[in-house]
């Protein structure tokens, strides 16, 4: 338990994460449709501003800038030999806000999924994907990250492959799945399965959960999933704030700081460690979450009927884990 | 399984055949499909038969389980896999015998927009339910979309999107196609995980299509709709 997310995981009741990374840098003038890790090296100021505004809304975890840092992302914008670069450079700038924080601050070295989708149904084979995450995870590490977080997996067979590239790296690391099909991810992962899953791996993560999906409500729902199971190791919670609602040629998050404390004290509730937001959350949310968590003493675990009341509905009846889930058609005859 | 008896394709009837091809359509079987429409060409079937009776109607079974959330992109990906293998055979026939089309789309995520799983999982989805696709790729520009609107005379269009700043293109396009008078030649169909349909109405496109099962499902009731006024 040498790296310094360990550490506070021990010691701590709770941490908290960061929020957005995209909302923030295109709020900076970032171009959609532009790789934000090419900023790394072109607008390093604005990376820092993005870490500073975590690290200054109280964050003990930030995401490096490097979330489609893979080569196979980076080859659409035809920077796929950059990567391991510009990876480093990621961590290096978050090495330097963390360390001039006066506290710890973990600097996670963010890898988001490659996009394409694994063999057998799609092209990408497990030793590539391995390899691919293994380039980033080096260039992670080279520039100094505390640890690996995985990000918005929606694959198992992906998600191993992160964890494989991870160890080979020698590298601690954390990893979240993204539940944002009734309750599942797109490729049908419960949040039962990911338990399963996580468990099974050679070597598992710190902490485990959800990132982005839906909302908030359905977030919590895939916490108290993982609950349910009785894990003991460290869930992490990292819900968009709300919806993207369309105003006049404008996308804005419904969720107000207000709600997103409102989640913050019912995650950690519910069974967080690590509470964080993803899509929308700003630093006045990350402020407002920090208060929340500082100030309400712990309460009861939130049933679904209470996330429902203060976060708003699910987005499904179900979430797949129940036995009201929906069951596989009844087949005719099988073939032997 | 191996205590229960194998089917013997061949031996099925007519009715009993394409029931079977609709649960090997379901479980991804692509050998077991590209058999079954060989025997069904075999007794004589017309190919848009083979088309529409056995292979798109097992394709909606799977496509009704993947919107109620019973099946998953994976098991997903293998039935249409299994449907284009069974499609291969019968596209050349098809053409020979000057069948009706299902229909034709052009499809590309909008410029500032690089995320193409959901749009590759939309195109296969098109495919396996019988559409011919043109696939733009990622980050087209709205002289991108009209060029592949006059080459390719589709009936539909589809724009994905999965970044909340890029969604507002998609009304840049059909703002474009409206101006050129273009708007009303193609059904416009949107897709992608920020959206809703509130969003699709704002910026005038004839729908929005939460996952690919519903995109299907919208492109063939436009499709049929167009069928009747025509007919």
């Amino acid at each position: 338990m040498s790296d310094l997310l360990s550490k506070l995981l021990a010691e701590r009741d709770w941490l908290m994460a960061d929020g957005a990374t995209g909302t923030n840098l295109f709020n900076m003038g970032l171009e959609a449709g532009e790789a934000p890790e090419l900023w790394n090296e072109a607008k390093p100021e604005n990376i820092r501003a993005l870490y500073r505004g975590a690290v200054e809304a109280g964050s003990d975890i930030f995401l490096t800038n490097s979330f489609g840092g893979n080569a196979a992302r980076l080859k659409l914008h035809n920077a796929q030999g950059r990567a391991r670069a510009l990876n480093r450079i990621a961590a290096e700038l978050g090495r330097e806000i963390a360390d001039a924080a006066g506290r710890p601050v973990v600097v996670a070295g963010s890898m988001g999924p490659t996009g394409e989708i694994m063999a057998p149904m799609g092209s990408l084979t497990h030793e590539s994907a391995v390899e691919i995450f293994h380039e980033q995870a080096e260039g992670l590490k080279e520039g100094g990250a505390d640890v690996l977080w995985v990000e918005t997996i929606s694959a198992p067979e992906e998600y191993a492959a992160a964890a494989e590239a991870a160890r080979l790296a020698g590298m601690p690391w954390c990893g979240t799945m993204s539940f944002d099909t009734a309750g599942r991810t797109m490729m049908g992962v419960t949040s039962a399965a990911m338990v399963d899953l996580v468990e099974k791996l050679p070597n598992p993560p710190l902490a485990f959960g959800a990132n982005c999906g839906v909302g908030a409500s359905d977030l919590m729902r895939t916490l108290l999933g993982f609950v349910a199971q009785g894990t003991e190791r460290p869930i992490i919670a990292k819900g968009n704030a709300g919806i993207p609602k369309y105003h006049d040629g404008h996308i804005h998050y419904d969720g107000t700081p207000a709600l997103m404390a409102e989640y913050a004290v019912l995650a950690r509730d519910a069974g967080a460690k690590i509470i964080g937001g993803c899509c929308g959350t700003m630093p006045e949310h990350l402020k407002a979450m920090h208060k929340a968590l500082s100030e309400r003493p712990r309460g009861p675990r939130p049933t679904l009927e209470r996330i429902a009341e203060v976060l708003g509905p699910f987005s499904s009846a179900s979430d797949g884990t129940g036995d009201d889930a929906g069951a596989p058609r009844e087949r005719r005859r099988r073939r032997g | 399984m191996a205590d229960e008896e194998d089917i013997i394709l061949s031996e099925l009837s007519d009715d009993e055949l394409v029931l079977q091809m609709h649960d090997d359509l379901y479980d991804g079987l692509k050998e077991e499909i590209e058999e079954a429409v060989n025997i069904l060409l075999g007794r004589g079937w017309a190919p848009y038969d083979v088309l529409t009776k056995a292979l798109v109607a097992g394709m909606t079974i799977v496509g009704y389980d993947f919107r109620d959330g019973i099946l998953f992109v994976p098991e997903v990906l293998l039935a249409a896999n299994a449907m284009k293998a069974g499609m291969a055979i019968l596209k050349p026939l098809l053409a020979e015998t000057g069948a009706p089309r299902m229909g034709k789309m052009v499809i590309g995520t909008v410029k500032g927009d690089i995320h193409d799983i959901g749009k590759n999982l939309v195109s296969m989805m098109m495919e396996g339910a019988g559409f011919e696709v043109v696939d733009l790729g990622i980050n087209n520009a709205v002289e991108k979309y009209l060029d592949a609107l006059e080459a390719e005379k589709p009936d539909i269009l589809g724009m994905s999107a999965l970044l909340t700043t890029t969604m507002p293109y998609m009304k840049v396009v059909i703002d474009t196609l409206k101006e050129k008078g273009m708007r009303d030649d193609y059904v416009v169909l949107v897709g992608g995980a920020p959206l809703n349909e509130e969003f699709g109405k704002a910026i005038g496109a004839d729908a929005y299509c939460r996952d690919a099962a519903v995109a299907v499902e919208t492109a063939k009731q436009f499709m049929s709709r167009k069928h009747n006024q025509t007919a």
